[in-house]
């Protein structure tokens, strides 16, 4: 939907063959450089792109957590998206009313990967503040892994909150500041600062390579992710 | 009153606050609009209702957001709903009266593109694209525009298409099935343009204090048509100019921290 920096990250280092999207960009700050180059210069290899608009993707995702084959909206009427998104949207009429609607076809990826507040031992999954659309791509998902800030003994979850029972997710990992660069609603806040780094960071190819071969390639874990960037003096 | 010195950005701002009455409902990305709806709230349209993508519904931010995403607007809304119910109980339910866009390039029938500069499939500069803008702009009883005028961004034929805006002009918006009016305001750093009500096509209807005409004309890329009745949009006042500069101090120390 919203590919932000762990994405540029791994389109940068080549491990993305096709991105389906409705926005890319550096919420806030501007360009995600290693999308672009792809998509402008084929580095370091072509990216396929499937483009969409938000309530687009929304609405495939829902689609795909009810298992039905498309989703309808009102949508991508007037633009050029439907050109170039040829294989995952149509126009329809409503079979009541002769309406005009967008068909979008239902996405269900092979796995998704979520961050959320708190599990239980039990691995049942509570998360709570701007969900987005993950309790939609979990239930699209053939299998679903959600890293959390804590793992307690009992989440307390008052009536009507967002739990996602054990049985409908795959593994949960405690990963307490897993959400970074971005926030977890009740732990910490978003690290603005650190986007607006990426911006340096990412503009250049050489740059790029030497902060990811210093930070992800040549650390073991997400703890030692966090320890090479506060010796650089990055928060985490 | 005193003559005050203020920049292009802030008069684009402060006219664009202008378009919130009070009570309005109003879909708000982040950036400019965002600066502009908050400056209303603020100011004269305190009942103002601002709506974030993100699933906030009456926020009330008190400094501005970095990104659509920020705890700040999540902790400071009346309701929080999830990115699905946004996009179709609150946005195509019909419950937004204003929507703000921006974007790279517009035509003369208000039409939007955020997508790509050059050709789609092998584009020279690549943006970010379409994130909400689609629906907004079909949905919202109203859209007002907000961009930085110059030949660049004001064109004769988009690159691309991404948002709707009154499409090839005269009822063409209302056969396409889309809803609202569409477009009722563009409003630049040099003056505010507003459609004929009848060819749709966008006339220039004032100039910013201090802008002459023909500068709005020559940074216009298609002959810009110009109101019999121009106007001069009234500057910036002094409270207007004051929150706005508070409102961005704020914001700014709040995003220089980690």
């Amino acid at each position: 939907m919203t590919p932000d920096i762990v994405y540029d990250q791994m389109i940068g280092c080549g491990c993305a063959s096709k991105l389906v999207f409705s926005w890319g960009g550096n919420p806030g700050v501007g360009s995600l450089h290693r999308f672009r180059e792809a998509i402008e210069k084929g580095w370091p290899r072509p990216l396929e792109i499937d483009e969409h608009e938000h309530a687009g993707m929304a609405a495939r995702f829902a689609a795909g957590a009810s298992h039905l084959p498309f989703g309808i909206l009102k949508g991508y009427l007037g633009t050029d998206l439907p050109k170039f998104s040829t294989t995952s949207v149509r126009f329809i009429d409503c079979p009541f009313t002769g309406e005009r609607v967008a068909a979008v076809s239902a996405i269900r990826p092979d796995v998704a990967v979520i961050h959320a507040q708190k599990a239980d031992r039990k691995g049942n999954v509570m998360m709570w503040g701007l969900l987005g659309a993950q309790k939609e791509v979990v239930l699209a998902s053939k299998r679903a892994i959600v890293t959390v800030e804590e793992i307690v003994d009992d989440l307390n979850a008052p009536m009507n909150a967002a739990v996602l029972p054990s049985w409908v997710v795959s593994a949960v990992c405690e990963v307490k500041g897993g959400a970074f660069p971005s926030y977890s609603q009740g732990y910490y806040g978003r690290n603005n600062a650190f986007y607006k780094l990426w911006e340096g960071v990412s503009r250049d190819r050489a740059t790029f390579e030497a902060w990811m071969e210093r930070h992800v390639m040549g650390t073991n874990d997400f703890a030692g992710f966090r320890k090479s960037l506060e010796a650089e003096g990055v928060h985490v | 009153m005193s003559e005050t010195l203020y920049t292009a950005d802030e008069m684009m701002t402060v006219a664009a606050a202008r378009m919130v009455r009070n009570g309005a409902v109003c879909f708000v990305g982040v950036g400019l609009p965002s600066a502009a709806t908050n400056l209303a709230r603020l100011t004269h349209a305190p009942d103002a209702v601002l709506v974030y993508e993100s699933g906030t519904i009456g926020t009330k931010p008190n400094v501005l957001p970095l990104s659509i995403g920020d705890d700040e607007l999540a902790e400071t809304s009346d309701v929080l709903v999830s990115l699905v119910e946004i996009f179709t109980y609150w946005l195509q339910g019909g419950r937004i009266d204003l929507g703000f866009l921006g974007g790279a390039q517009i035509d003369r029938f208000a039409n939007i593109n955020s997508t790509v500069i050059g050709d789609y499939r092998s584009p020279s500069v690549r943006l970010p694209g379409a994130g909400g803008a689609p629906c907004i702009a079909a949905c919202c009883g109203e859209i007002v525009i907000t961009l930085r005028h110059n030949k660049r961004a004001m064109v004769p034929r988009l690159d691309f298409r991404t948002s709707g805006g009154h499409l090839e002009g005269g009822d063409s918006r209302e056969r396409m099935g889309l809803s609202g009016k569409g477009p009722t305001a563009v409003i630049t750093d040099l003056g505010i343009l507003t459609p004929d009500p009848v060819s749709k096509e966008l006339v220039l209807t004032s100039t910013h204090p201090g802008v002459a005409v023909e500068t709005v004309v020559g940074n216009t890329g298609w002959p810009l048509r110009v109101s019999p009745d121009l106007q001069v949009t009234d500057p910036p006042s002094e409270l207007e100019l004051t929150v706005l500069r508070d409102l961005q101090e704020r914001t700014a120390r709040a995003h220089a921290a980690g």
